[in-house]
């Protein structure tokens, strides 16, 4: 899980599934019965038949009505992502699946936690590139800083590239959650 | 909920293995195939105590998912399999990943440690939920008992609903001492899980227009067919009338249309007849219900039927697109599809092309004409072709209701060929998964479904060792199933493999030490008999069909026969081996097809 394993597609003879013009990223939400078990179902799903997995995200959505939702950035062939949509769909506790890349315009974000450590000139261009990327500070001592930063993962990617050579020591990131732009809804059950 | 419901509830406390039996009768359980240790304890106590349910007495745990297979399949009910905690429901495991291949509808109650001792490494214990989460459609811990029944309930509906498959249940010992309410089955939807069974009316018309304006249609129909009910096997036998269609069937969905029937072109893919393969190559529309494009039926899908529009009716939406591209999809039940197909076909005003379909059939008969199955039955060695048709015949010619199992192999493949199936729920073979030492578990399942029809395990020497300890369930029960030994003294498939692709290098593949068949049935109480010339066949198979009780009938058949026709691993419809003597060798797989099984 959040291994980019698009470097190392499951071996299919001959048709590498990367050249295929259909293969894209796809980023699935799923509203599921909060309940034990799901999340290793969804993931056992994804190992057990050799689809990606960039992210993963859960959290109970809905506690009276007992449902969570699931947000998988993945990657494929049409073909693969159609298939995981209607391989998650005939789970028992999965109530709905949506292809949010496929069905309109979302939003997708992600929050991080970057730490940086370092001492004068440095910390304070790590504290103007934060400034310039919106992240916050979330903790500080004499030698070290903690930004709090949520965007889209490419601004993320960016974040930590600059904060590399200042004195990047430590990133975790939530992987991404994403929700259809508009009126549209998938907790409308 | 009223006070007056609040009473009845109350009114209905049981222990959990009292909640269980009761859940059990409520969705018209009859049998259960099990076999009982420390954590079911409280069940077996409960089963003795009554007399609703029939308990069956297994010695193996995988044998008992293999009955209840072969009771679901022969009736169209839910199977159910009780096995105890850690080893009893590991060794469970085989028939679970079998059941959900071959989309079986199983319950299998398994035993647990109490809940306080879950993860502790207890005696007995197992992750089943976790080990079982990939082998079965759903699963379920219960750790609460308020929710025993309601789950039970819930099992059966996911079991048989949409498409069938095994369920686990896994129960601490704990849930099944105490005590709890029972609740009877809920008249609500599921929460989640509402498979959609009726069709798209559009779907229906997309496919019929394709259907009318054919000028080489095939319909290909598997177990779906069979799984959707008798009725579905009627209206896809009237269905193909009605469109003078050809018909062919895949390996599950063997007797979902009558073998005799004209429009019939025997099984398709690897083992499939020539007639049947060529005319899913050369049509320009298929229709395929309930079967899911596998790679036995496919072969090479970069050349599988590179001309045709493709229609697939499945209850599975994630069949559906998986290997093969289709045109048109439907998704629903497969008899709900048939009628809707039937009614569309009638009302639908385009004419068919009856000129194009006339001509079609000149071209599958000239491709029948090759005789595919023919084989020679010339000198005192059995031929085992000859062995299942001379089986076949005599059985016919009783007019016996008649059930073959098999296990899994060469026998298995000259059982589908060679033996011809009328109706439904006849025939019950390890498709999906394969699994040798099917065939006698899943034939007692049968029997005891059926306890006075005809019930035959067609067998190889190989396959009948996996499970023959249940020659002592058939004694104990008197189940009178024919086990029919096609003895080869070869794991014969996997031989015919060793010589067609590596080289005649027949790398432990030979049965050797086998035992004496007529002995071992006489030590387990039933009948053996033993053949080993052509011109004695006929006479042993009378023999063991006349035997009241169980018989081991072990027929010396020649040793090196090769099933065929055969599509070679990597090849295409029409790069098929017809026969050894037709065959220019196998020169033609590649090194990409041996990588494929």
């Amino acid at each position: 899980m959040g291994v980019d394993q698009r470097r190392h597609p499951p071996s299919r003879l001959k048709n590498d599934p990367m050249s295929d013009p259909s293969y894209r990223n796809a980023t699935i939400a799923v509203l599921v019965e909060n309940e034990a078990g799901i999340l290793a179902r969804v993931v056992g799903l994804f190992s057990g038949r050799g689809y990606n997995i960039e992210s993963l995200t859960v959290a109970p959505v809905d506690e009276a009505r007992r449902l969570s939702r699931i947000t998988i950035v993945t990657s494929g062939t049409d073909m693969v992502i159609e298939q995981i949509k209607a391989q998650l769909d005939r789970l028992v506790p999965v109530h709905k699946v949506s292809d949010l890349t496929l069905e309109g315009p979302h939003l997708a974000r992600e929050l991080m936690l970057i730490k940086v450590v370092g001492k004068g000139e440095n910390r304070m261009e790590a504290l103007r590139l934060a400034d310039a990327f919106r992240a916050r500070v979330v903790d500080a001592t004499t030698e070290s800083l903690v930004f709090e930063m949520t965007g889209a993962g490419d601004k993320l990617d960016a974040f930590i590239e600059l904060m590399r050579p200042i004195g990047l020591a430590e990133v975790t990131r939530t992987g991404v959650v994403a929700i259809a732009r508009g009126p549209r809804s998938l907790s409308g059950i | 909920m009223s006070t007056n419901a609040q009473t009845k509830t109350e009114a209905r406390t049981m222990t959990g293995a009292e909640i269980v039996l009761q859940a059990l009768k409520d969705n018209g359980v009859e049998v259960i195939f099990g076999y009982p240790g420390g954590a079911v304890l409280p069940l077996y106590d409960a089963i003795f105590q009554q007399n609703a349910i029939r308990h069956i007495l297994v010695r193996h745990e995988q044998a008992a998912v293999h009955a209840a297979e072969g009771y679901a399949r022969s009736t169209g009910k839910v199977g159910v399999v009780l096995v105890t905690s850690g080893p009893g429901a590991t060794n469970a495991v085989t028939g679970l990943v079998d059941a959900l291949m071959d989309s079986i509808p199983v319950i299998c109650l398994t035993g647990q440690v109490p809940t306080h001792l879950i993860g502790n490494d207890a005696f007995q214990e197992a992750d089943t939920t976790g080990i079982t989460r990939p082998a079965t459609k759903h699963n379920y811990l219960v750790k609460d008992i308020t929710k025993l029944a309601g789950t039970v309930h819930e099992a059966f509906y996911v079991a048989k609903s949409g498409r069938p498959g095994p369920v686990v249940i896994d129960l601490p010992k704990d849930i099944l001492i105490g005590k709890g309410p029972y609740t009877e089955a809920p008249q609500t939807e599921h929460r989640s899980y509402r498979p959609q069974t009726e069709p798209d009316p559009a779907q229906i018309k997309a496919a019929v227009a394709l259907l009318k304006g054919a000028k080489r249609p095939v319909l290909y129909s598997g177990g779906g067919v069979i799984n959707a009910g008798p009725e579905a096997s009627r209206l896809l036998t009237e269905f193909v009338r009605a469109t003078g269609m050809p018909c062919t069937n895949t390996l599950m969905g063997l007797g979902a249309f009558p073998a005799s029937d004209p429009h019939f072109l025997g099984m398709l893919g690897m083992h499939g007849t020539y007639e049947a393969n060529l005319a899913m190559h050369g049509c320009d529309v298929m229709l395929n219900i309930g079967a899911r494009f596998d790679d036995r039926v496919t072969g090479r899908l970069n050349a599988f039927s590179p001309n045709s529009k493709k229609i697939h009716a499945d209850i599975d939406p994630s069949s559906i697109n998986k290997n093969v591209k289709v045109d048109v999809s439907i998704v629903g039940d497969a008899g709900a599809v048939l009628r809707a197909l039937l009614e569309c076909w009638q009302a639908d005003a385009q004419p068919q092309d009856r000129t194009a379909l006339a001509e079609w059939w000149r071209q599958i008969d000239a491709w029948r004409a090759t005789n595919c199955l023919q084989y020679r039955q010339a000198s005192s060695i059995i031929k085992p072709q000859h062995a299942v048709k001379r089986l076949y015949e005599i059985t016919r010619e009783m007019g016996r209701d008649t059930f073959i199992t098999t296990e899994v192999g060469q026998h298995q493949m000259w059982a589908a060929q060679y033996f011809g199936f009328e109706k439904p729920n006849r025939w019950m073979t390890s498709g999906g998964l394969g699994t040798m030492g099917y065939g006698l578990p899943a034939a007692m399942g049968v029997q005891i479904a059926h306890p006075d029809a005809l019930v035959i395990d067609i067998a190889g020497e190989a396959s009948i060792l996996m499970n023959i300890q249940e020659m002592g369930t058939l004694a104990q029960y008197r189940l009178p199933v024919k086990i029919f030994i096609l003895n080869n003294e070869y794991m014969g498939m996997v031989r015919q493999w060793q010589e067609l692709l590596h080289g005649s290098r027949y790398s432990e593949s030979y049965s050797a030490a086998l035992p004496d068949f007529v002995k071992l049935a006489e030590s387990f109480h039933a009948r053996g008999l033993r053949v080993t010339r052509a011109e004695d066949l006929d006479a042993g198979i009378r023999e063991m069909l006349a035997i009241p009780g169980p018989v081991i009938a072990d027929i010396a058949v020649a040793k090196d026969e090769n099933c065929f026709p055969m599509i070679p691993s990597g090849a295409a419809h029409n790069e098929m081996i017809l026969g050894a003597g037709q065959s220019g060798g196998v020169a033609g797989v590649t090194d990409e097809g041996k990588v494929l099984v």
